[in-house]
């Protein structure tokens, strides 16, 4: 997080569920697997700390029952944590008072809900002016802000629909557009693509992804699907039973697994998706020719098709044109087969 | 699935059970033989009393509701900043206001004072407008099955010249109902607002569904007085209990998403129940508002035995006219009204009319829809001042068939008397009788022990202390005997309509086709107000036990038999499947696999059976029981708050203990198959 700084810092958070878990927390100094079932409490959250950086999708990926939910949840104080420091935009979440908490929700967080969350009885319109409405903006300001939402999601011509008229995508386009109507600093989305078909859901994604390329907001995203986070995800936290297991890039998951658990999710991934060729890049000797060139932070399966027409090796480069290193046929044909070296 | 070890304690309390239970009847067989030597255990006890100088006249348990009551409407009750007396009559006046407005405006016309003591009666809404205008919302609402319906039901009730009843009927539910709903959603939600007031309100939301509903007009008209205030008073406190707890579970049952949604765009919590909350559980809110209406038109024969008027007045009085035919005819009335407003709320809540208009034109539809209305209703009355006709249908042209009713039974009567009779008296005497004679010399602590036995085996020592509890109350109070032939009466009738009942609906399970036909005839059957029941079994079978018991087993029967069509309909269709492909008879599948799969819901259907039964047994107080429903009905004639108190909670006393021991018996049951 050395290029900016950390919106969202979140120190030390735990979540306990069960009796007198403060008092637990306070008073047990090992707290394992075993305390925590002998005390009848369930460690949904445990000791998780991340930090969200300005602009970032960062991903919190885990299986069900991870506490990745209750993680993103304890991050907007819709649950309480037990203890722990949530730090946004410099100031502790937690010793805000309910008004403040009702104030720093309304302007600066949005959040899409897995279920899409839709009122029924409001129009498409009514549905993603809502937050407006609640803030008590005037209704020609709301509506004309809405529009342009809509807009954004692309569902114009829409605006006077119902929910129940929609198919489940342009329902949560619907929840997309509703939360980024009150232009959230930091943006919270709960497996906003895990209820749609797979076909839908891979469009959902690209379109999140042109939406963010418009916006760059500051994202947590909450996902099982770990082809998804390795898709959208600048930076991924792995949870599992209520612990985070790893941080790092999509890359540095897969090159470096920190145990056996991250690792075999990375197994049946499509490693060229998530390669860049400095990844795969060798040092370059001197007697080395070089084909062409190609941009450090290019991914495997967007340069393996030129790579493999040349009968040389490519050039790695840096954005000032700098030689870091080449890489070759084999390198790529290596990455293609998913051969782990 | 049940594991080794919860096998093993299920045979091993077989035994002790087998024991405890073999100790009671010994002990109730001494007390019983050895009567003669301990008689206050044969004989019920009389009423506990107790002479304390310092408390007056309150001396036992029913003079003293009395005496509070008296105080509280007394001149000297200030339980707020003004009397009691000030604040029911502010509630009075703010129910007679706007009854006397839709009265007018339904049934009477305005009295319009001109001065010098001379006025002028404006006719009330044309019966014609009324009729076009319902058909036509009908029509807009659903179609047209619907709006023929309508037009057909309101006909019915203009041809036969129960048009002036059933506005003043209609005018009371007018009132009662937005009250009714009001009241619960507001109740409702400070319910689900604090958990704490939640359990508060619950069993007294128990008592409120169980005490029957004479008890309620005691009080009610001890501090409203005789009159439609009183009637519509009466009707809200029955109608409103279903409200609030309809009201909590549907905010409960928000999906917590929106609720998550609300908070996250920042509600406060005022908006978060109007804004987020109430919308989305508008659905499960209609369903309140509709059982609403239809209790309060449950209770339109009830309340006018305090003063409502209108259709319930009609039925009660040919009843005591005896005249079958009339009383036919205005209860049929009442009925078509419930399917009526039953059959619009519904389509009025399922109609999902919010599919995008494209329409931009200048009248929005619902201003279009009020105008059209209006003019209906204005064309239609102001005709009415020209033409008598309009304004109200021709006496001439009234139809009866009270006469062809009242000839019906006449000829019964007089060619099957024996045939009738002999089955009356063979029961009176073969099995009424004897039973009636079991329980009432049955020696009360052997009662309590037995109730606290079978409270302790079904559900542990809280269940047996809470019965025991509860029958202790009606020991007490002096009641043990009048509620020994309420147990009799309710309990032989409850074994009448179970058997019949389920027989029916293991018959009818066998055809999808069958099926149908009876769930439609038992809905309808339900929809009839409990005293038409009387009319006819009265009329073939005079006053008394027997009389009494045939209405209520044809009261009670519907949800035997809904619950058993439903128990059987329930069981997986494999599990049928497996039966069938390992050779089981028709016969073989229905009473090895499907009866006892479908016997908890069974159990379901009879505590329900019995609920009728004890609701509908007060009402045959009127057919001279002399049971507990006898004494809640003299209270009401005399007014006697404390007398009605006592034999109303008495009332509902069985009903709780009843329900509390078969729903634990159906949850053992559950548990033991696994489905619970």
């Amino acid at each position: 997080m050395s290029e900016s700084e950390a919106i969202l810092n979140c120190q030390n958070v735990w979540k306990l569920f069960g009796k007198d878990a403060e008092r637990f927390l306070r008073d047990e100094s090992n707290i394992d697997d075993a305390s925590l079932s002998s005390a009848g409490l369930i460690g949904a959250v445990r000791d998780a700390s991340i930090e969200v950086v300005e602009g970032e999708i960062f991903v919190i990926m885990g299986l069900s029952g991870s506490g990745k939910s209750t993680l993103l949840r304890c991050l907007s104080r819709l649950i309480e944590p037990t203890s722990g420091v949530i730090e946004f935009e410099g100031e502790n979440l937690l010793e805000q008072s309910e008004n403040q908490m009702i104030q720093i929700r309304r302007h600066k967080m949005g959040m899409v809900f897995q279920h899409f969350a839709l009122m029924p009885h409001l129009t498409v319109l009514g549905n993603v002016a809502f937050p407006l409405e609640i803030q008590g903006v005037d209704k020609k300001h709301r509506e004309e802000r809405a529009r342009e939402v809509i807009e954004l999601v692309g569902l114009e011509g829409r605006e006077s629909y119902y929910p129940r008229e929609l198919s489940g995508g342009q329902q949560q386009r619907v929840g997309i557009a509703r939360s980024l109507s009150v232009e959230p600093k930091i943006w919270f989305l709960d497996e906003p693509f895990s209820a749609l078909d797979p076909l839908i859901r891979r469009e959902m994604q690209d379109e999140f992804l042109r939406i963010q390329s418009v916006l760059n907001k500051t994202i947590v995203f909450i996902t099982h699907d770990f082809n998804e986070a390795i898709r959208l995800a600048d930076r991924i936290a792995i949870m599992k039973s209520g612990l985070i297991i790893q941080i790092g890039t999509p890359e540095e998951l897969v090159l470096h697994p920190a145990d056996d658990y991250v690792e075999e999710f990375t197994n049946d991934l499509a490693r060229s998706k998530v390669f860049s060729a400095r990844a795969v890049m060798r040092e370059k000797s001197s007697d080395i020719v070089s084909g062409g060139s190609v941009l450090q932070s290019v991914k495997i399966d967007d340069l393996a098709g030129d790579l493999i027409d040349s009968e040389l090796p490519f050039d790695v480069v840096d954005s000032e044109g700098e030689v870091l290193g080449v890489i070759t046929r084999e390198d790529v044909i290596n990455v293609l087969v998913n051969k782990t070296t | 699935m049940i594991s080794a070890s919860v096998q093993a304690r299920i045979s091993l309390s077989r035994t002790k059970q087998f024991a405890l239970w073999l100790l009671a009847f010994a002990i109730i067989t001494v007390i019983w033989v050895g009567g003669e030597l301990w008689p206050w255990a044969v004989k019920a006890p009389k009423e506990l009393s107790w002479r304390i100088e310092s408390l007056g006249s309150c001396t036992s348990v029913r003079y003293c509701v009395t005496g509070f009551m008296k105080w509280l409407v007394g001149d000297e009750s200030y339980v707020f900043p003004w009397t009691f007396k000030e604040f029911t009559r502010t509630i009075a006046a703010g129910i007679e206001i706007p009854y006397q407005f839709i009265k007018s405006l339904l049934a009477a016309g305005f009295t319009i004072p001109l001065g010098k003591g001379e006025s002028w009666q404006t006719p009330p809404l044309s019966w014609l407008g009324i009729t076009i205008v319902m058909t036509w919302i009908a029509y807009r609402l659903k179609d047209w099955t619907l709006a023929l319906m309508v037009f057909l039901c309101i006909s019915y009730i203009t041809i036969f010249g129960h048009w002036e009843s059933a506005t003043i009927t209609l005018s009371s539910i007018a009132v009662a109902v937005p009250i009714g709903v009001a009241f619960g959603i507001s109740v409702g939600i400070l319910g689900y607002r604090y958990p704490s007031f939640e359990r508060a309100i619950t069993p007294i939301l128990d008592l409120m569904q169980t005490v029957p509903i004479f008890a309620y007009l005691v009080p009610v008209l001890f501090l409203f007085g005789f009159g439609p205030v009183s009637a519509i008073t009466a009707t809200v406190v029955y109608a409103t209990p279903p409200m609030v707890r309809i009201t909590m579970l549907a905010l409960q049952t928000v999906p917590t998403d929106i609720k998550e949604f609300g908070k996250m765009v920042g509600c406060t919590k005022r908006q978060m129940t109007w804004r987020v909350l109430i919308p989305s559980a508008k659905p499960g809110l209609m369903v309140g508002v509709n059982q609403v209406i239809m209790l309060s038109l449950n209770m339109v024969i009830i309340a006018s035995m305090i003063g409502a008027g209108g259709l319930g007045f009609d039925v009660l009085a040919s009843l005591r006219r005896q005249a079958i035919g009339e009383g036919l005819e205005a209860g049929i009335a009442i009925t078509l009204i419930a399917i009526v407003v039953d059959r619009l709320t519904q389509a009025w809540a399922a109609q999902a009319p919010e599919l995008h208009s494209e329409s931009n034109s200048v009248l929005s539809g619902r201003t279009k829809f009020l105008l059209i209305v209006f003019t209906v209703l204005a064309i239609t009355t102001t005709v009415g001042f020209a033409l008598p006709i309009f304004a109200q249908w021709p006496e001439v042209w009234e139809f009866t068939t009270g006469q062809f009713w009242n000839d019906l039974v006449k000829w019964i009567n007089i060619n099957f008397f024996d045939q009738l009779e002999a089955i009356k008296i063979f029961i009176l005497l073969n099995i009424l009788k004897p039973l009636k004679l079991f329980l009432l010399e049955l020696p009360w602590p052997g009662a309590l022990i037995l109730l606290g036995l079978a409270g302790y085996q079904l559900g542990g020592p809280k269940l047996a202390l809470l019965v025991v509890s509860l029958a202790s109350f009606i020991l007490i109070t002096g009641q043990w005997t009048k509620a020994m032939i309420t147990v009799y009466l309710c309990g032989i009738s409850v074994v009448f309509a179970s058997i019949i009942g389920m027989t029916i609906g293991i018959v009818a399970s066998g055809s999808t086709r069958l099926k149908k036909a009876v769930l439609i005839f038992i809905d309808t059957l339900q929809t009839l107000p409990s005293f038409v029941y009387l009319l006819p079994v009265v009329m073939l079978f005079r006053v008394g036990d027997f009389s009494a018991m045939v209405a209520v087993v044809l009261y009670a029967l519907p949800p035997a038999v809904r619950y058993t069509i439903y128990g059987i309909e329930q069981i997986s269709a494999s599990l049928i499947e497996a039966a069938k492909t390992s050779g089981c008879t028709r016969i073989q599948t229905l009473t090895k696999v499907q009866i006892r799969l479908a016997w908890p819901e069974i159990m379901l259907g009879i505590n329900q059976t019995v609920m009728f039964a004890l609701s509908m047994l007060v009402i045959t107080a009127l057919v001279g029981t002399r049971d507990l429903g006898q004494e809640v009905y003299i209270a009401l004639t005399k007014a006697d708050t404390g007398r009605g108190l006592v034999a109303g909670l008495s009332v509902a006393f069985i009903a709780i203990i009843t329900d509390r021991l078969i729903s634990a018996a159906a949850r053992r049951r559950k548990q033991a198959l696994g489905m619970g």
